[in-house]
């Protein structure tokens, strides 16, 4: 009984699925699906030439790179993107002292509810403030930077890829799809999801921040060090994190080892194993 | 040895390792394997236990600059020094005085006025705003509050009274008001912590 | 309960002795998984997965409770309270990653525990119930990976709150105010946040009592094997202790190494980035997928596009979903073979191996976008799906010839001769 009703519920199932596939494939055959625009311009994401520090299983964050990629944001991003998840006080970590965090967040005006007045004041920051929020009045919506890196495919990559990635909207693509010249107001960006992006190229000139480590701040890399430093405020424990890797998995092939010897030792009088 | 294939159970460790050489190495391997295991998790208890210590924002909060141009002698005010109350108090001659009239040896936690303030800054009395006794927080530091018999502090939970110099003098509590680490950045902030 | 060699405890020590007469614990435990539980000799290492299962469990539970102690469900506060974690808490970091791979590493090893058990058919008689309780194990533990994914109340947790919370919605009549009911309003906020937590709390602990009960009902007819003849005498078995507990600690410590190269090296490899992005109601992300281990159910639920006969394609897709995992509860009377393991059953081995591309196929349709080829790849592997538990199970099981079993466990690991003289009943 149970498997007569089984089998009739399967073959109900496989009867509305048949339905689907088969009407599915009709619209398929009668109306192909178009290549879209993004499929046929759209790009991957690749590292910098040299790749990144960090990448791999022994990569590890170059405090000179972040300190000179946090120039870049500072000077350049921070116009309209915020660092809200990070404090001044993390800037330790890439290697600032205790003074030169105060200098750099002392930059900075936080903003400041006063529940008895009701007003908004603001103080000069201090080492254990955040980022403050950036106002922002133009059009679009210019996220957050804190985790960026870990909230797009591609990471670092993609950031160093779109920064370094404004072009000219190429002739065959207009050729093919005249419907998708880039609007007013926005960017051609192969490397951008919809390839048209409402960021103006921020990085256009090389030389637009002067490195205070004679670096010579070209177009590629100030994206690369830009994209370091973003990686670094999204995952600052990258480090420790493999470091405590490494020595989680030594003691763990050593200790499997050892069990491996006892389960053999104490299974040593049975046959088939 | 155990190698005659088949029921009998070659245990670890125990009755059978009195014989041989090759019974004792594999006692050896087990307790290795034992012991390594035991290792590990006990390592592993140490992030499980530290991650309950104070995280690092809260660490960054541990210090606290207050500016105390505004406070007038005979007067004091409360301030947050690592989510507790921290007493900033301006003595008058006056107190300062009775404080200074006491013989220290008298006392239950024997300090000086000297030994609770800076020199040079006598007037200063920053203690913390939390009874030795049970950690309520004593009145006297905001005007009109009952200052208790000695014109300091009162705590109203159980009683204890201190005087001008936060000493403990009368009541259950066995430890006079703490004087937290701090210092003068300039004549008028101090910096707690 | 047990087999009669069991060993029975006897306390070596008087405290030992005291503690047996007024809470028999250590008995209770010497007979669950110490020498006094004898388990089939021959176990292969597809036996590890229920003790690793268990040993997710407690890894989940324990790094959760941690990170409660510092995570806020409200949906002001929860996203930067997770990033809080990640970068103030001491070891914060660390505890977040372990516990979203715990759930990766959960799933992978409770699929494994599956198919071990579709294999060797370990759901077959006396081991109904025991398959029975792993089923509602399994609906439980995707109940909380679920609500636990919704915490972070980043983009993904916030759609895919809404979109699973929207299947209830195809329940014809009753199916929105259904909807609402979970909610706790029109769209998944604060009170469907705080009620996730709450339950994503309670119910691992749910998930602990029933697996008591999983393993109280495997100590009845005790384990099966691979070769699915049943335990005839004692040199069919060896005591758990020491000889499974030494297994399971190698299996254990290869199982870590796995698991913490990818907490240690790869943390977001199996996440999705958008969830790094705070929840936004006003913007659904390009590409909603759910995490890896929901992917096959999820390309059932979309495999069905189209109305059939009465039914609208939404409900269709909800009923198939759900159906996909409600058919495990009728295995042990769909499959009618008298014959346990796959070893001996050559036509429903091939169909075996089918159905784990079948599912591997799924689980990457689920995971690609809704286009073709996907739908349609999704939708020929949903028909055999449904049709090898619900048609070619019960024919196969009825029509296949087995092939010739072993006489006992014994005979399978040391061979006829040696095996027939150990396999008659040997006086205890």
């Amino acid at each position: 009984m149970i498997r007569i009703l089984s089998i009739l519920v399967g073959l109900f199932f496989s009867a509305a699925l048949t339905w689907s596939v088969g009407l599915g494939a009709y619209s398929y055959v009668t109306e192909p699906p178009k290549e879209t625009v993004e499929e046929a311009f759209h790009l991957h994401p690749h590292e910098p030439a040299g790749g990144f520090s960090f990448n791999g299983l022994f990569g590890k964050f170059d405090n000179q790179q972040l300190q000179r990629g946090f120039k870049v944001y500072s000077e350049v991003c921070a116009n309209c993107h915020a660092l809200k998840l990070v404090a001044f006080r993390d800037l330790k970590a890439i290697g600032y002292n205790d003074d030169e965090v105060k200098a750099i967040a002392a930059k900075y005006q936080i903003p400041e509810y006063d529940p008895t007045t009701g007003e908004v004041k603001s103080h000069a920051g201090l080492a254990k403030d955040r980022f403050p929020p950036v106002v922002y009045a133009g059009s679009g919506h210019p996220p957050d930077l804190s985790l960026v890196t870990k909230a797009r495919h591609g990471g670092a990559e993609y950031v160093y890829s779109l920064l370094t990635g404004y072009a000219e909207q190429p002739a065959e693509l207009l050729k093919r799809f005249p419907e998708a010249k880039t609007p007013d107001g926005l960017y051609y960006n192969p490397y951008f999801a919809n390839l048209n992006i409402a960021m103006p190229e921020p990085l256009a000139s090389d030389d637009q921040v002067t490195y205070s480590d004679g670096t010579k701040a070209t177009k590629a890399q100030m994206a690369a060090d830009v994209a370091a430093f973003l990686t670094w405020t999204a995952e600052p424990k990258l480090d420790k994190r493999k470091q405590t890797g490494w020595a989680v998995l030594g003691f763990l092939l050593f200790a499997t080892t050892l069990a491996y010897m006892a389960y053999r030792n104490i299974w040593a009088g049975k046959k088939g194993h | 040895m155990a190698d005659h294939a088949g029921t009998q159970a070659v245990l670890p460790s125990g009755a059978e390792s009195s014989g041989g050489e090759g019974v004792r190495r594999r006692d050896f391997i087990n307790i290795a394997a034992v012991s390594a295991a035991g290792v590990g998790g006990l390592v592993t208890l140490l992030p499980l236990i530290s991650q309950m210590a104070p995280s690092a924002d809260v660490l960054a909060e541990s210090s606290t600059e207050i500016d105390i141009s505004a406070i007038q002698p005979g007067q004091a005010i409360k301030a947050m020094f690592r989510k507790q109350p921290v007493f900033v108090r301006n003595l008058t001659p006056k107190e300062i005085a009775e404080a200074e009239a006491v013989p220290v040896s008298s006392l239950r936690d024997p300090q000086s006025l000297k030994d609770r303030t800076k020199a040079g800054k006598e007037n200063w009395l920053i203690t913390m705003g939390v009874c030795t006794h049970l950690g309520c927080v004593p009145l006297g530091a905001s005007e009109g509050e009952n200052k208790g018999e000695f014109g300091g502090y009162f705590c109203p939970c159980h009683g204890s009274q201190y005087d001008t110099a936060a000493r403990i003098r009368k009541g259950p509590a066995p430890k006079n008001l703490e004087v937290p680490d701090y210092k003068f950045t300039s004549d008028t902030v101090v910096k707690i912590g | 309960m047990s087999f009669p060699w069991a060993k029975e405890y006897t306390p070596a020590h008087p405290f030992t002795k005291w503690i047996d007469e007024k809470l028999p614990l250590p008995r209770f435990v010497f007979n669950a998984v110490g020498a006094g539980y004898p388990v089939p000799r021959n176990l292969n290492y597809a036996w590890n997965f229920g003790i690793l299962a268990g040993f997710c469990l407690m890894l989940q539970i324990v790094t959760g409770v941690i990170l409660a102690m510092h995570y806020a469900a409200n949906q002001t506060v929860a996203f930067d309270s997770v990033e809080h974690i990640m970068r103030d808490v001491n070891w914060g970091w660390m505890m977040r990653y372990a516990h979203a791979n715990g759930a990766s590493a959960f799933f992978v090893v409770v699929y494994i525990h599956i198919f071990r058990g579709f294999f060797y058919s370990s759901y077959k008689a006396p081991r109904e119930m025991i398959w029975l309780l792993g089923v509602v194990i399994f609906l439980l533990m995707m109940a909380t990976a679920f609500m636990g994914y919704v915490l972070p109340w980043g983009q993904m947790s916030f759609w895919g709150a809404k979109v699973i919370t929207g299947l209830f919605g195809a329940i014809p009549l009753v199916g929105e105010p259904i909807q609402q009911w979970l909610l706790g309003g029109f769209a998944p906020d604060n009170a469907a946040l705080n009620r996730f937590f709450s339950l994503h709390f309670l119910l691992p602990f749910v998930i602990a009592g029933v697996v008591i009960l999983h393993i109280w009902a495997l100590h009845i007819p005790g384990s099966s094997n691979p070769t699915g003849v049943e335990v005839k005498t004692e040199s069919d078995t060896v005591p758990f202790h020491p000889y499974y507990t030494a297994k399971d600690g190698f299996g254990l410590g290869v199982f870590l190494i796995g698991y913490c190269t990818m907490l240690f090296f790869f943390p977001n490899a199996l996440g999705h980035p958008d969830n790094y992005i705070p929840a936004n109601p006003m913007q659904t992300p390009a590409h909603i997928v759910p995490e890896w281990y929901f992917w096959p159910f999820y390309a059932i639920l979309r495999a069905f596009t189209q109305d059939f006969l009465f039914f609208p394609a939404k409900l269709l897709g909800v009923l198939a979903m759900f159906s996909a995992i409600l058919v495990w509860f009728f295995l042990p009377w769909l499959d009618r073979s008298p014959v346990r393991s796959g070893h001996f059953r050559p036509t429903f081995r091939k169909f075996f191996y089918l159905l784990v591309i079948d599912l591997l196929v799924l689980g990457y349709c689920g995971g690609s976008p809704a286009a073709e080829p996907y739908v349609m790849i999704s939708q020929i592997a949903s028909i055999y799906y449904f049709a090898h538990f619900l048609i070619i199970l019960p024919i196969v099981s009825a029509i296949e010839r087995p092939e010739p079993l072993p006489f006992s466990i014994t005979e399978a690991v040391l061979g006829h001769d040696q095996g027939a003289a150990l396999a008659t009943p040997q006086p205890a």
